[in-house]
């Protein structure tokens, strides 16, 4: 009830300069070794001090996109734009759209408007063949895994190896055994994905969206459900591998307090609609009241606390 | 007067809106079955997953079909004996129930049971890789869960409840034998040879095979459907599961009978 209009949303929905996707550009460090600093901002200050002259290309991006189920609209409007070798979050809360947004990059979903190119492909316009063929370019990691409960960890990283390369098994083992290096999991391989800690499943199927060697990978919630430690663990890989394998990564989630830590673009969505976006910094410093809300953890706001209801008074002496 | 019209109004749309449900969802079946059996030479390409299957629908069900088998025979070997007796022709007994497995008990207690064994084991499978996002997962790997986990489970199925029918059917006679041969002490000459004069090959033994065949494919494919059309929810598997069971058992006795008035011409002419 409380929620801005529409049109509200859409004057108000940059704080940050225009031109967004020239921010800060950083140059695309590809194959650099994974650095083994412990602090998860040294990847993210890095590269902003390297100023380069070209912008970026994009790699992902949205124009006016609207997107809903029957008549009940998710997604109203959507612009947004990825480009190469960056983190992107795309941070709101529960039940916004932001998974949407993933299943509409990935073509699991057509957009009902508006355009969603790929590597300047446009995904809805994708035949099956083509659009499988892209997605062996993509990597995603799914809110809880989504690991294969009949394969040990080993198999499930093999698994996109074996389906889409003839690779000899030596070279396979040897693939799986590096993937699983990279999240610190190689003595883990034989184990089920029922033996795993939640952090550890996470971190599996991590290294199994990255056993392509994809140029994007997508994060549904990666934070969901993780003690601290496995928290930072797997914020830093996110960050690590990204600049390591010259990766674009689009994170979604609502975890503003790590989210802000490792990425270097973030995107606010509020009832289908992008309403904020920026730099991390920018975020911090922005006066935005939603932004606010949503960094600061206030329970109302211009996300109310309660649903729409009839008046709470009227309600109570409705039969006195 | 206004809440009568209210009323009806409600209840045709409701009426309306379910006959509208149906119909999408039989639509959907039957562009789901074509997929699937259009998906066949992928369940062949990885024979290793349609072996797998075939062991998990077939052999795992071997315990419960095979000790079916048994007692429904001796059952049969019993009843029949206390018929055929009170008119003289209990020689004839091995007549009686090799008929009886091999025409309709044999492909229809195991297609039931194959069911409620493998049928539901499908569904639920099927239904919480859905649910946990694996077959999502296996889509954004460019993987297609329709040739990579749905097809062979389908083929699993069907080559499995044929061979599962005929050793119901003949663990059945082997029953019948322990209990009439062995038990009631009927002279096993007449016991096997009334049974191979009378037991034809192309007109009752592969008619019984054509009905288990028949009977693998509507349970494989129901499960299969059930599964993949699931609510991602554990209610949801749930009730896939129950659906699979309800409606291959039900799809089993009525195809039985379509079947029977087409092969079996005994009766009318």
């Amino acid at each position: 009830m409380n929620h801005p209009s529409a049109s509200g949303q859409k004057q108000r929905s940059k704080i940050v300069s225009k031109g967004a996707p020239g921010y800060n550009p950083a140059p695309l460090v590809a194959y650099r070794s994974i650095p083994s600093s412990p602090d998860p901002m040294s990847a993210t200050t890095a590269p902003a001090s390297v100023p380069i002259a070209s912008p970026p290309k994009i790699a992902v991006e949205l124009t006016d996109v609207t997107f809903g189920y029957d008549r009940r609209p998710v997604l109203t409007g959507v612009s947004m734009t990825i480009p190469q070798g960056r983190v992107v979050a795309i941070m709101g809360g529960s039940g916004c759209g932001k998974t949407t947004i993933l299943r509409l990059i990935g073509g699991q979903l057509k957009p009902q408007s508006g355009r969603v190119l790929v590597g300047g492909q446009s995904v809805p316009d994708l035949d099956r063949e083509a659009l499988y063929a892209m997605r062996r370019t993509f990597g995603m990691l799914f809110q809880f895994g989504a690991l294969f409960t009949d394969m040990s960890v080993y198999e499930n990283i093999a698994f996109a190896l074996r389906e889409h390369t003839d690779l000899p098994e030596e070279l396979i083992r040897d693939l799986v055994l590096m993937k699983l290096h990279a999240v610190g999991l190689r003595g883990a391989a034989r184990l089920m994905p029922s033996e795993l800690s939640g952090g550890m499943a996470r971190r599996v199927a991590l290294a199994r969206a990255i056993a392509l060697d994809p140029m994007l990978v997508m994060y549904d919630e990666p934070f969901a459900g993780l003690d601290p430690i496995s928290l930072g663990v797997v914020g830093q890989l996110i960050r690590r591998l990204n600049d390591a394998l010259g990766i674009t990564s689009v994170v979604v989630t609502h975890d503003v307090y790590e989210s802000l830590k490792i990425v270097d673009y973030l995107y606010f969505v509020s009832q289908g609609r992008i309403i904020a976006q920026g730099t991390p910094d920018e975020v911090r410093a922005s006066g935005d009241a939603f932004v606010r809300q949503f960094v600061d953890g206030q329970a109302d706001g211009p996300v109310p606390f309660h649903y729409p209801a009839t008046p709470y008074r009227s309600e109570l002496f409705a039969n006195a | 007067m206004l809440s009568v019209l209210t009323g009806t109004t409600d209840a045709l749309r409701r009426l309306g809106g379910g006959v509208i449900d149906a119909v999408g969802r039989l639509g959907y079946a039957t562009r789901f079955w074509v997929a699937v059996i259009a998906h066949a030479p992928a369940a062949f390409a990885r024979l290793h997953l349609t072996l797998r299957e075939i062991y998990f629908s077939g052999v795992l069900s071997l315990v419960i079909i095979l000790v079916s088998g048994l007692f429904v025979g001796m059952v049969l070997a019993l009843q029949g004996y206390d018929v055929l007796q009170r008119y003289g022709a209990d020689e004839s007994l091995g007549v009686l129930v090799a008929l009886s497995l091999v025409r309709e008990l044999g492909p229809v207690v195991a297609g039931l049971l194959f069911a409620s064994r493998a049928g539901s084991a499908i569904t639920a499978e099927i239904g919480l890789m859905k649910a946990t996002e694996q077959l999502s997962a296996m889509e954004m790997m460019a993987v297609d869960p329709l040739a990579r986990v749905v097809a062979p489970r389908f083929w699993g199925g069907v080559i499995s409840m044929p061979l599962l029918a005929a050793l119901f059917s003949t663990l059945g006679v082997f029953g019948a034998y322990l209990v009439g041969v062995k038990l009631i002490d009927i002279d096993p000459g007449a016991f096997w040879g009334n049974m191979r004069s009378a037991v034809d090959f192309r007109y009752d033994i592969v008619n019984g095979i054509i009905k288990s065949i028949v009977f693998g494919i509507a349970v494989s494919l129901i499960a299969v459907f059930e599964g993949y059309s699931a609510k991602p929810t554990a209610e949801g598997v749930s009730t896939a599961t129950t659906r699979t069971v309800v409606a291959s058992s039900l799809a089993i006795l009525a195809l039985d009978f379509v079947l029977t008035v087409f092969m079996f011409r005994g009766f009318g002419a």
